[in-house]
């Protein structure tokens, strides 16, 4: 291994990376748009839900908790129903997004602090779902008739969300961490893959493979200026996730880049195999795309983990975003260190020094 | 036979199959050093095949081959340090400059930095690129890249060239110019094995191989293969051109008969009597026509090494 031949190979890639323009733009581009589109679908403030309410205790007080909630907006009342059952049915069959139950013992319940009420809410559509938890945390302004006279502080009452199909209630803080791997996987190995394969047809292989420059020199050198990228664009998403989103990083910074350079070096490894077998940028992008969507539809970005059959398990276990999103979601909105998240980094490691050995043994410094 | 040290490429039953095709075919070949040696035939002999082979790029399917005293494809990684190769495509990165280009070059050689920088300056003004050094490789004209990736390929001062038909692409000035280039290469003591199918170009070879379906069918340097064919070649000039061609064809032992203007180039068998019959074919025929013998050219060489019509060898690389 050379240093200088590695380094000439890496200022010629960032030289030729910065005379394409488009390529330029899509580094940048991608992680905005993506960000800007997933992030205000999720974070659209929703108005007139249509809704249902079940109030069975029919007090002064139960009322007044009713005329708080239409008072937000958020939800507006489209029929009338008696008992918990009847919402259910109505959800089911979509007619309402949010039932609210106000049980009989309303008024116990809000003196001795349980759950006063109930709110039923569709959560096969998770933006739903994130209003439903705002409307959870108004404020119950109301104060009981009697108060009691306790020196002990009252507990506070609470509003219970119950989400029906989405235990793992998905929501903007949530997409937000996950949109880091979604972006680095999709834009990393698109890169490197056509990178190489681009150098194949234009015929710069056949004089490269002709100089002394190793296989290691040349993929190291390739990989390299796509790990800085793919670096920038992390601070890119988490950036404009903190200032647009609130997204909080609960967790070490520093934990935050290593586990976005581990998924990194993982695509971009896995980009270089493609490489290897592509005889096209066409190919290539196919390829990319062959690895891409089980990576979104698999890894729990768009659907819980917990909820797919075993062999889709099985299988996301392979794939590297399933890891990083435990990483990334344990580190910034759990606070958990890489020390506690060993199982997923390892996994991580292991990929990229499989698909790495792989790729190198299969780039064949001749023509055959 | 020239000993060792005087031996740039050996090869012995050179052969490459790419599946059912034998796209070089038991080819025997002994380059000296410091010589410009030729590779002529049509697109498709088998030059581009054989040039990759002897670098290392491409692995025979059978045959011996010893490159720089360096066994090949065993130490092909050992021969890249020694040998400078030109594809047939310009393969430099268009989207960098000249001295981007070369810099690079440079770095993969392991050649040292400030080493460098003086080596890609003396080779930008060495090959005429004064004062565009920044320009991008791939806005330059056909000639231009040609002389660039010649630079390129020569800036670690490799012993040996390959240079895969490096004019295909260029205007006839620009070959003169690229030729002179290489024989300042040759003097200065490179070994080149240079591939074309411009017969001008194969006439300044100091040797020459013709190849024809991955066969080697002709060997030796531009004299002794055209004096091989002396008495062979006759030049006929006729009132009617067509008409005289139309008998000639008709005589045994005339291999070919090609028109030049008015008059036409005729390349016999090695009978040795074929003029006399020649001669008497057009009175027979009662087709005024004058015979005389003519020096022997590489064309005729190729003609008789082939069989095939010279306009081939061109004809097919347009």
């Amino acid at each position: 291994m050379s240093w200088r031949r590695l380094w000439a190979v890496v200022i010629k890639e960032l030289r030729q990376l910065r005379r394409d323009h488009i390529t330029l733009a899509m580094i940048v581009g991608i992680p905005v748009m993506q960000l800007i589109l997933f992030g205000y679908a999720i974070n659209l403030n929703l108005r007139h839900l249509p809704t249902a309410i079940a109030d069975q205790a029919l007090t002064s007080g139960s009322r007044q908790l009713v005329m708080d909630m239409l008072a937000t907006g958020v939800i507006e009342p489209v029929t009338n129903a008696q008992s918990p059952q009847q919402l259910m049915d109505m959800l089911r069959r979509g007619e309402i997004s949010v039932g609210v139950v106000i049980p009989q013992d309303f008024e116990r319940r809000l003196a001795t602090g349980d759950e006063v009420v109930q709110v039923l809410v569709d959560g096969s559509d998770t933006v739903v779902q994130s209003a439903a938890i705002q409307l959870a945390q108004m404020p119950l302004a109301y104060t009981p008739a009697e108060p009691r006279q306790s020196s002990v502080p009252l507990p506070a009452a609470r509003i219970s969300v119950v989400s029906f199909y989405n235990p793992q209630r998905v929501s903007a803080i949530n997409i937000v961490p996950g949109l880091i791997g979604i972006i680095l996987t999709m834009t990393m190995v698109m890169f490197t893959s056509v990178a190489i394969v681009r150098e194949r047809e234009r015929g710069n292989m056949e004089l490269l493979i002709a100089t002394p420059v190793s296989r290691a020199e040349l993929m190291l050198g390739k990989v390299l200026p796509y790990g800085i990228i793919g670096l920038i664009q992390t601070s890119l998403i988490l950036l404009l996730g903190m200032l647009l989103f609130e997204v909080p990083i609960r967790g070490s910074v520093l934990d935050v880049y290593c586990s976005a350079m581990l998924l990194i070096l993982a695509n971009l490894s896995m980009g270089l195999l493609i490489s290897t077998r592509a005889q096209s940028q066409f190919q290539a992008m196919q390829m990319t795309f062959f690895v891409f969507l089980p990576s979104i539809l698999l890894s729990g970005f768009m659907f819980p983990f917990d909820g797919m059959p075993r062999p889709a398990q099985w299988l996301a276990e392979i794939l590297p975003l399933t890891h990083f999103l435990r990483l990334i979601r344990g580190i910034m909105l759990r606070g958990a260190d890489l020390s506690d998240l060993w199982p997923e980094w390892l996994a991580l490691v292991v990929f990229i020094a499989l698909m790495m050995t792989l790729a190198i043994v299969r780039f064949r410094k001749s023509l055959d | 036979m020239p000993g060792d040290a005087d031996i740039a490429i050996r090869a012995r039953g050179l052969t490459k199959c790419f599946g059912a095709l034998r796209a070089v075919d038991d080819v025997d070949l002994t380059v000296a050093r410091r010589q410009v040696y030729g590779f002529l035939g049509p697109n498709g002999s088998g030059k581009s095949t054989s040039i990759r082979m002897l670098c290392g790029l491409l692995t025979p399917t059978s045959g011996e081959i010893e490159v720089l005293g360096l066994r090949i494809p065993e130490q092909a990684e050992e021969l890249r340090r020694h040998i400078g190769y030109m594809t047939q495509q310009f393969s430099l990165f268009a989207d960098l400059t000249l001295r981007e280009n070369l810099e690079f070059l440079a770095a993969v050689q392991d050649m040292p930095r400030h080493q460098a920088v003086q080596r890609v300056d003396e080779l930008l003004h060495e090959y005429h690129f004064d004062g565009r050094a920044d320009q991008l490789a791939g806005t330059m004209s056909g000639g231009q890249k040609q002389r660039l990736a010649l630079a390129g390929s020569v800036i670690h001062k490799p012993e040996l060239l390959f240079l895969d038909e490096p004019t295909s692409a260029v205007d006839p000035e620009s070959r003169r110019d690229f030729w002179e280039k290489l024989f300042e290469l040759a003097d200065a003591g490179t070994s080149i094995l240079v591939s074309s199918h411009y017969m001008d170009e194969a006439e300044r070879c100091h040797r020459l191989a013709i190849l024809d379906h991955g066969r080697l069918v002709a060997d030796g340097s531009p004299a002794e293969l055209t004096g091989a064919l002396d008495g062979r070649t006759l030049e006929v000039r006729a009132e009617r051109p067509r008409q005289a061609k139309g008998v000639l064809v008709q005589v045994p032992g005339v291999l070919s008969a090609a028109q030049i203007g008015n008059s036409l180039r005729v390349l016999c068998d090695e009978s040795g009597d074929c003029g006399a019959r020649v001669e008497q074919a057009f009175a027979d025929a009662g087709v005024g026509a004058s015979v005389q013998p003519i020096a022997p050219s590489l064309e005729d060489v190729f003609v008789a090494a082939t069989n095939r019509p010279v306009d081939q060898l061109t004809g097919e690389a347009r």
